[in-house]
């Protein structure tokens, strides 16, 4: 996916300015910035449920805006955090869903399997019949990961997938993003908030100041001293953790 | 997969609504047997067919109908609230009504259901739009704007019957009541049927929109486009119930919220418990409404009216000790905080 000169302007406010990067596939990118940075909204952008103002995104072999919406959630799954919270699905029938740009209402045998596969996958057998609003919101967020890895698309985007998650559940969400790369081969993007996180568990990293791109490199080159002070305008200290580095703030 | 138990409400539903059909063919002021219908008595199979039998058509139909429309809007407006009549849906179709008594009364009852159906498809888009623009942070919030809306209506409705001189007239047709519906009058309610199995192909498209906007996007459905269709199936099924028996109230805002509570929200599981018991619902109300004070009848309107707000307010007490988790009442979203 080739994303070249994105802009975007809200209330005559630009928000997104010149915004050009290639996503690496099969890798794990991460946005990261501060509020208002604009990294949401690139993101809602290149998942097609915000409308661009210019720029080109070029996925696959034409512009995203020349998908057929149903083909394209073949390819590619946009999860965020505002889904309807009091919907009394179940886990199973919630990740059923996943498999409606494939066959719509009937599913097939195919589509069954895939379904069981995602639940074992994100280990959910025990919840699979229980109501999602009666999960906690680590149950929760596992079950639309596994209802993403049913609709089985190669690029798998997650707006925030640590928001309201406590520490458990939120470094368990980060591993199985990198499950999500590593074993099923799938390109994650991220939009992130916590900088660890996103050092610890990304191989790359897009960050954002003022609606354009400040820094788009290699983990190692973005996590450090000087980069991470100019974007945040704190001061920062890095530390070493299993050769993977890890800033210091406060 | 396929277990008698996952099916035992919708045949226990059935069964039972099956058993209160027929007996109520045989509640009314003149007794009907078995026995003269067959043999071949003119005045009894004429009121049976001219009559009772379209009466209990009409209720059923009334009870899919009204049930169903109600389902698709709380779905679609992601709220446990909203309903035809809290979403002003009926008050739309009486303006409707109003509109054709006043300017194309020679057109009867085809004036009175068109009309009945364009207002009542643009006054629930433009509630809709209305509450999607600003967006409530209190869920409670958007049933009582649908009630504000629907007064006002109610209001200027008021007003140019007022002006017209056709005050009386309009009561006749809005008060909801079986007791007029005779073979030839009431067909057209008919229509709920055919929109109910419509909605029940797009089953699975409203369970997705009610999800939100960007889950839709994800799987490739077209929000607006599903909202579109699933509100003017609703609204079209409103329209031919109010034109046909008058205004219902509750049956939309209680029955699905009681078939949830036990099927969940997953549509196509549900719809049908819902439908069915709806249509039980208003039957037996239909029934206490015909020999309480028999030979006289009460208007149906009165008995849903009572039956209903107790079982709502039951309902609202279930789910704040058993459901809390279930239905939250206050809380539209999450609360975001920084981890």
């Amino acid at each position: 996916m080739k994303i070249t000169n994105l802009k975007k302007k809200y209330d005559g406010k630009t928000v997104v300015d010149s915004v050009s990067f290639t996503i690496p596939r099969g890798k794990v990118l991460s946005l990261i910035g501060p509020n208002g940075a604009g990294k949401s909204t690139v993101m809602g952008m290149i998942s097609r449920l915000i409308a661009r103002d210019a720029g080109d995104i070029h996925f696959e072999d034409k512009d995203l805006s020349h998908w057929n919406s149903k083909e394209l959630a073949k390819k590619l799954a946009i999860l965020t955090q505002h889904n309807n919270v009091q919907m009394k699905l179940t886990v199973r029938e919630l990740v059923a869903f996943g498999r409606f740009p494939y066959s719509g209402s009937r599913l097939t045998a195919e589509d069954v399997r895939m379904i069981d596969k995602a639940i074992a996958y994100m280990e959910l057998q025990e919840f699979e019949d229980r109501f999602i609003d009666e999960l906690s919101g680590g149950q929760r967020q596992r079950a639309y990961i596994a209802m993403v890895i049913a609709q089985d698309t190669e690029y798998v985007l997650l707006d925030e997938p640590t928001n309201n998650l406590d520490i458990y559940h939120a470094s368990n969400m980060m591993r199985t993003v990198r499950r999500l790369c590593d074993e099923l081969g799938k390109t994650v993007i991220l939009v992130l908030h916590e900088i660890n996180y996103a050092a610890f568990y990304s191989d790359y990293i897009c960050a954002f100041v003022d609606g354009k791109i400040a820094k788009f490199e290699k983990v190692e080159d973005v996590i450090n001293k000087e980069t991470l002070s100019e974007i945040y305008k704190v001061d920062f200290e890095i530390i070493h953790i299993n050769g993977k580095p890890l800033s210091v703030y406060y | 997969m396929f277990s008698i138990k996952k099916y035992r409400s919708t045949i226990i539903l059935g069964t039972v609504l099956l058993i209160l059909s027929l007996l109520s063919l045989f509640v009314g002021v003149i007794d009907i047997n078995l026995h003269n219908l067959f043999s071949g008595n003119g005045m009894e199979l004429k009121i049976f067919l001219l009559a009772r039998l379209p009466r209990l058509l009409a209720v059923l139909c009334t009870g899919v109908g009204m049930s169903v429309a109600g389902l698709i809007m709380q779905q679609l407006c992601m709220n446990k609230f909203v309903s035809p009549s809290t979403g002003s849906t009926i008050q739309s179709a009486q303006f409707g009504i109003l509109l054709s008594l006043v300017f194309i009364p020679s057109l009867g009852l085809w004036g009175r259901v068109i009309l009945a159906f364009v207002t009542a498809v643009l006054g629930t888009w433009i509630f809709v739009w209305f509450i999607q623009r600003i967006q409530f942070k209190n869920t409670v919030l958007v049933p009582l704007i649908g009630i504000m809306f629907g007064n006002v209506l109610g209001g200027i409705i008021n007003f140019i019957a007022y002006k017209f001189e056709v005050t009386q007239q309009l009561s006749t047709y809005f008060v909801g009541s079986f007791a007029l519906i005779i073979k030839g009058n009431y067909e057209l309610v008919w229509l709920a049927l055919p929109l109910v199995i419509l909605a029940f192909a797009f089953a699975n498209h409203f369970n997705i929109v009610g999800m939100g906007k960007d889950f839709s996007e994800n799987l490739g459905v077209n929000y607006k486009l599903v909202l579109f269709v699933g509100l003017t199936i609703s609204a079209m099924i409103t329209a031919s119930v109010v034109t046909v028996v008058g205004q219902i109230s509750y049956i939309g805002l209680i029955i699905p919220n009681i078939v949830a509570m036990f099927k969940g929200d997953k549509i196509r599981g549900s719809l049908i418990d819902t439908a069915l018991f709806g249509a039980l619902f208003v039957l037996a109300a239909d029934m206490i409404a015909r020999t309480v004070i028999s030979p006289y009848e009460l208007p149906i309107e009165l008995i849903v009216g009572i039956v209903g707000s107790i079982l709502f307010i039951a309902m609202l007490i279930y789910k704040l000790n058993h459901g809390r988790k279930a239905i939250r009442l206050g809380k539209a979203k999450e609360g975001s905080c920084c981890g």
